[in-house]
């Protein structure tokens, strides 16, 4: 019998899923359908966008209105959800080669405007879908199948990408902190701006097993021994933080969204008359 | 006809005028030569009757935006040129595939690649057609004067409302920045079509099902309550992937036929001087303009010749050029690329009459003496 989480958010005759055994992007979904169920939104007036990638299958799960895009995609559709009906409550999901790969330009531009949309990224270091490419998150020195020598690109720190870019709240967590991923989607669903919230993920079929990272449960164990929390790690020496991937809340500003901004040029014209 | 609706217009303006008057409330574009002028007139016109105008980071992402607009229920439009027409493919094969309506306006410049920025041309027609991966639907049209940009841009978007489907006005750099006078039909005299929303209830509908007999589903209205999904992915009636064979073969057809068999409906074309005729010329668009003036030399100096003006370039016109081809045995296809319009009138008339090719590909316009020329050469 499904939960009734499940049996609320979820189209139940839609699963199981096609992740793998040990993949933790379902912890990340459930989390969003927690964060929307502590918020008691109305499903009917929520968007899921997703682009393409394992974690962008989660819209055909999940009982919003959805849309499963194209690759790196997804926020411009979006933006045109979003600009075209500002009441919807719109959630973009997408992964680390969708945003910050074929997507980065949209991630980039998105963020800047501070269009009221909601990222969440499953960054499970790896292009799962395609078999274990390297990827703009794929740490220095990882093997991939297409870094069999070890990857010698620097991997992106995407919060800093977005909240350069003109974000107005941004966030880590990792799947292992399912609490930390519901309290984060909570307070960027409640930001009116855009709000960027990047969730470590694990993939033990590619990333894992090529890296001799162990089974699920260990990857998942080194998700909590390697993170440290941004207000722990404020109060460390760096040398002490460096190699720890810093979770927790990076940064919140009130500033114009982009919807209603344009509302107000719209509004303009209507005194007029 | 009211004085005030008589105006001094460029072809990019045209198209403003037209998409709003077909209810045009969201456009998303990005800068480039020859088409900027219908994103700026959208910027100043949208936010004033309520719409919404966004110029985003690349065509890639207008294109993505205008098909989530439309999804949400707004009328939208993007207008391109060459380089950005290539950039836009991707997400045009996700609107044919999902099915929503949406009008692409490529003002066609030279090319390939950067090639004749502010210079005229023809060469996008394959690109039209076939730009996009995969077996897809296509409507395309071709205004060749000021005032059939208004109509036919508002044909799009009756065409793109009632087959569900993406719709591309193709002009070209002459017709884009052509000003010449315009009368704007009144809005009662404005045939306007509307997308048909479903009539079942939430638990009922499916999004992708067709009425027996019916080849285009009804939309739902967005976040109101239906829930449907949408994905770029081969799917069934209820919306959801499907990787099986007979669902892929009957999805891909019935998008294909929805064009295919309303050619009837969609086939848009002029005929001028072609009772008597020798020769028949065909020519669209900006070239058209030169062929009409080329016949009516030609007719001076008694040569008898006529003009078949496409103004749907795809789905080609087969049934009106084979029948003109087997009362005509002459036939001159005049275009500003090397002959992509010229292969298919020679793939449908072969059998039945003699075709001829008048091309330019140099950035500037064929001239009616060129095409004049051509005439006497062949007649």
């Amino acid at each position: 019998m499904p939960s009734k989480l499940v049996e609320t958010y979820f189209r139940s005759n839609k699963l199981p899923h096609i992740w793998c055994p040990g993949c933790s992007h379902g912890i990340i979904m459930r989390s969003i359908a927690k964060a929307i169920d502590n918020l008691a939104l109305d499903k009917d007036n929520v968007c899921i966008v997703s682009g393409i990638g394992c974690s962008s299958r989660a819209t055909g799960y999940m009982d919003f209105n959805t849309l499963h895009t194209t690759h790196g995609r997804a926020l411009s559709f979006a933006t045109g959800i979003k600009l075209a009906n500002p009441k919807l409550e719109v959630i973009v999901i997408t992964g680390d080669g969708d945003c910050a790969a074929i997507g980065g330009n949209h991630l980039i531009h998105s963020a800047r405007r501070n269009i009221g949309i909601t990222t969440i990224v499953f960054n499970n270091s790896i292009y799962g879908m395609t078999g274990g490419q390297y990827s703009p998150a794929t740490p220095t020195g990882a093997v991939g199948t297409t870094a069999p020598y070890g990857n010698i690109d620097p991997n992106f720190d995407l919060c800093q990408l977005v909240k350069a870019a003109g974000a107005s709240y941004v966030a880590r967590s990792t799947a292992y902190h399912a609490n930390m991923v519901i309290s984060q989607v909570e307070e960027g669903i409640k930001n009116k701006g855009f709000s960027f919230i990047e969730v470590a993920s694990t993939c033990p079929t590619y990333y894992g097993r090529k890296n001799k990272m162990g089974n699920s449960v260990d990857m998942m164990t080194s998700l909590k021994e390697n993170s440290i929390n941004i207000k722990a790690a404020e109060k460390l020496d760096e040398d002490k933080v460096k190699g720890k991937l810093v979770i927790g809340e990076f940064y919140k500003v009130t500033k114009p969204e982009y919807t209603e901004e344009y509302q107000k040029i719209i509004n303009s014209f209507q005194k007029e008359r | 006809m009211d004085s005030k609706r008589i105006k001094l217009m460029q072809g990019n303006e045209a198209c403003v005028e037209g998409a709003i008057a077909a209810g045009m409330r969201f456009y998303a574009g990005y800068p480039i030569t020859p088409s900027t002028e219908i994103a700026e007139l959208s910027a100043v016109k949208l936010p004033k009757i309520g719409g919404k105008f966004i110029q985003m980071e690349d065509e890639i992402a207008s294109m993505g935006a205008v098909i989530g607009a439309s999804l949400a229920g707004l009328k939208s439009m993007t207008a391109t040129s060459g380089p950005g027409f290539s950039l836009k493919q991707e997400n045009l094969g996700y609107a044919a595939i999902v099915e929503v309506p949406c009008v692409v306006v490529n003002v066609q410049r030279g090319g390939p690649s950067t090639g004749l920025p502010t210079a005229p041309a023809q060469g996008d027609v394959m690109q039209a057609k076939w730009g996009t991966h995969g077996d897809h639907p296509i409507i395309a049209l071709t205004p060749s004067s000021v005032r059939e940009t208004f109509d036919l841009t508002i044909k799009a978007f009756n065409f793109a409302e009632k087959y569900r489907t993406p719709v591309i006005l193709l002009m070209d750099e002459v017709i884009g920045h052509l000003r010449e006078k315009v009368e704007i039909p009144n809005p009662d005299e404005i045939e306007i079509i509307d997308r048909v929303m479903t009539d079942k209830n939430k638990e009922l509908y499916k999004p992708y099902e067709v009425e027996e007999g019916e080849l285009t589903p009804k939309m739902a209205p967005f976040g109101q309550g239906y829930r449907f999904h949408v994905t770029g992915l081969i799917h069934d009636e209820t919306g959801f992937p499907s990787g099986k064979p007979e669902v892929a073969e009957k999805l891909i057809t019935r998008l294909v036929n929805k064009v295919e068999l309303n050619k009837d409906d969609i086939s848009l074309y002029e005929e001028f001087l072609l009772e008597d005729a020798e020769i028949a010329i065909v020519a669209y668009g900006g070239t058209a303009r030169s062929a009409k003036y080329a016949i009516e030399l030609a007719r001076k100096q008694g040569l008898k010749v006529g003009l078949f003006k496409p103004m749907t370039i795809w789905p080609f016109l087969d049934k009106q050029i084979i029948q003109l081809s087997k009362k005509i045995k002459k036939v001159i296809v005049a275009e500003m690329n090397l002959g992509q319009y010229a292969i298919e009138v020679e793939r449908v008339t072969g059998k039945y009459s003699e075709v001829y090719r008048c091309n330019r590909v140099n950035g500037e316009l064929i001239s009616p003496d060129e095409i004049l020329a051509k005439i006497k050469e062949v007649y």
